[in-house]
């Protein structure tokens, strides 16, 4: 728990969301209302202009997306922000910022599904969607927030990875998180570590811009910058002009997984609760995790040697960092609001160390401290 | 008729990998060298302008020109123009779409750009048919037509663009056809320098498909059809009822003053937004 300070304000989490949008230095927000995401367009539409940025109200979310990655291109840190309904439609434009290495931010705050489903009930059904929702193979990079301070920390975490990636980086909240209030510190500007995306450092005429200069990501100057280039969302040659030839294909889609997967080590976010000696051990992320921490504590009371792993980085899996978790412990317990979705990789990863065990609740309600503390109980061994 | 031959080496990519994708005859190549010499004339820098379009045989246009170029995806070059312009309104904004492009796919953030007035100047490239994927019929292919889509005969009626653009706002419209070169270059020139969302048809031949189509099986036909059938804006009420069926209607048909979008951004923020 954080202490209480002086300086701790009530905060909702859209709100914190906001607040760590604007010290990572976004200047951009196009949107389109859909609960339970609109208080972040909306208290967007109040802030931007006074931090000398942008906003704009679009006629539907593939819009607000496009305006999105029109506005990074022109240099802005920019940003959507939707739930299900409307993250389905800007699936299409998380491809092109993917192909074309457009770093954008993109908030789903997850209502039950699918179609309109249930609004606005808390569910965790996105997770596979925001890793495969776009076509094609392609890379992504998804962070996960269980508390409003949390919300803050991902969102700025989320506009550095995208420019130190040139990704689109996507918060997968849920409504519970997103909805809640909580006493949060909000950090020093001082305090925070803004990072901006890679520039060339070579005039223009000796510019590459899909080259790889060694860390696998391109420098990006911001359109009217001098340095005229083609962005197409084809497949493209090192010049960004569009190509069939199989020797420039592959090693592009390569570039692409490789720029994320080689820094694989720099991406094991998670906090663990008492899994030196745990038996099982607990992954979760998101409200649930929440749930979960209060459910091991009570667990431990009773003499349970459980343990807890909440999960801030959900894409790329943290294959490294559960691999341990399951060679550690001889059940792994994966709750999710939702029909097995997160629990399906650690099966994956598992081949057969231990045993892997979930829970999963689709009615629109929490999965509860008593009911996860039932099910340590009865999987004890 | 001034020597423009030099603009070719001035604006096209010399490290693009030449031959284009356009078929022979198409008239796609007509407007390139309208919009080059346009662009030229008014001395804008090719840093500043930022050139997008869609997808189709349109949305290729946009590699081989030496400005900032984006290849967006099929009917939003719109809303990513729009983020452009808005966070850089310095840069001169272009886009360039095809008409299954512009008024099917993206047919709604076309309405919603003009109604915002957000300063492009837009380019409708329009052959009729959807070309790049083999003859099918597009929202503006004529009634009764049979193409790839409509063996027996397109059952839908076209759109009219330019008052479709009218209705939804735009504070410039403008058609012409390729034939009408000097008219085509005069309402490019026009609609960029336009303070607003500029809409302009182009009407231009695909012969591979439309033409084929239509049963005008060379791009001299296809052209001839546009010389002929075409009417200038202010004959059109010498005409009676019905003879303006089948006919092209070229000019400008909007040319009209409203704040754009980022300059009332801007008068909002300098009056009502407290730093």
């Amino acid at each position: 728990m954080r202490k209480v300070t002086q300086k701790q304000v009530l905060l909702q989490g859209n709100e914190a969301c906001v607040k760590g949008a604007l010290m990572a230095g976004c200047r951009f927000f196009a949107g389109y209302p859909i609960t339970p995401a609109t208080e972040i367009m909306e208290i967007m539409a109040w802030e931007l202009p006074k931090a000398g940025g942008v906003f704009i109200q679009m006629e539907d979310e593939i819009a607000s997306l496009g305006a999105v990655i029109g506005a990074s291109l022109a240099g802005a840190k920019s940003m959507a922000a939707t739930s299900g309904p409307g993250f389905s439609l800007m699936q299409e434009h998380i491809g092109f910022a993917c192909m074309a290495e457009v770093p954008c931010v993109i908030v789903d705050v997850m209502r039950a599904g699918p179609s309109t489903g249930l609004p606005t009930q808390p569910s965790q059904g996105d997770v596979m969607q925001s890793r495969w929702g776009t076509h094609g193979d392609h890379p992504i990079i998804v962070l996960a927030p269980s508390s409003v301070y949390e919300f803050l920390e991902l969102t700025v975490q989320a506009f550095n990875l995208s420019e130190r990636y040139r990704s689109p980086v996507i918060v997968l909240v849920d409504e519970v998180v997103a909805h809640m209030r909580e006493g949060v510190v909000i950090p020093a500007k001082r305090d925070i570590a803004v990072e901006e995306r890679p520039q060339p450092t070579v005039p223009p005429e000796w510019y590459i811009p899909y080259g790889d200069p060694g860390t696998g990501v391109p420098p990006m100057p911001p359109f009217g910058a001098g340095y005229r280039y083609h962005v197409t969302g084809l497949h493209h040659d090192v010049r960004g002009y569009p190509t069939t030839r199989k020797d420039e294909v592959e090693p592009l889609i390569r570039r692409l997984f490789s720029k994320i997967s080689k820094d694989l080590d720099r991406l094991q976010w998670f906090d663990s609760f008492y899994t030196e000696d745990a038996v099982i051990t607990v992954i979760a992320y998101g409200c649930v995790s929440r749930a979960a921490l209060r459910a091991v504590k009570e667990a431990r009371k009773k003499g349970l040697k459980v343990g807890l792993i909440k999960l801030k980085v959900i894409w790329p899996f943290m294959r490294r960092t559960i691999t341990k978790v399951l060679e550690n412990s001889q059940k792994v317990l994966v709750p999710e609001m939702n029909i097995g979705q997160l629990s399906r990789e650690v099966k994956r990863v598992n081949q057969g160390r231990c045993e892997v065990v979930t829970l999963n609740k689709v009615d629109g309600t929490l999965i509860t401290p008593q009911e996860l503390l039932q099910k340590l109980e009865e999987i004890n061994p | 008729m001034k020597e423009t031959g030099h603009l070719i080496h001035k604006y096209l990519r010399s490290s693009k990998r030449f031959p284009h994708i356009w078929c022979p005859g198409c008239g796609i190549g007509i407007f390139v060298g309208a919009l080059i010499r346009a662009i030229d004339e008014l001395g804008y820098s090719k840093d500043d302008i930022v050139l997008v379009s869609g997808i189709g045989c349109s949305g290729r246009l946009p590699v081989y020109v030496d400005f900032n170029t984006l290849h967006t995806t099929h009917g939003r070059a719109l809303t990513f123009a729009t983020g452009i312009k808005l966070a850089n309104p310095r840069l001169k904004v272009i886009t360039v779409m095809g008409d299954g492009d512009a008024i099917a796919i993206g047919g709604n953030h076309l309405i919603h750009a003009a109604r915002r007035n957000v300063e492009i100047a837009t380019f409708i490239l329009n052959n009729h048919i959807y070309g790049m994927t083999g003859g099918q019929c597009s929202p503006t292919t004529p009634s009764g037509l049979r193409t790839n889509s409509s063996p027996y005969g397109n059952l839908e009626p076209p759109f009219d663009i330019c008052r479709l653009m009218e209705a939804a706002g735009a504070v410039f419209v403008g058609r012409s056809t390729v034939y009408h070169t000097r008219l085509l270059e005069q309402l490019i020139a026009k609609a960029l320098q336009k303070k607003g969302f500029a809409i302009t048809e182009v009407i231009f031949q695909c012969v591979t498909y439309s033409g084929r189509l239509l049963g005008l099986d060379s791009p001299v036909e296809m052209m001839k059809w546009q010389k002929e059938n075409a009417i200038p804006v202010g004959k059109v009420g010498e005409l009676e009822k019905g003879e303006l069926e089948g006919k092209i209607v070229i000019g400008v048909m909007v040319d009209r003053e409203a704040p754009t979008y980022h300059e009332e951004y801007e008068r909002i923020v300098r009056e009502r937004v407290k730093i």
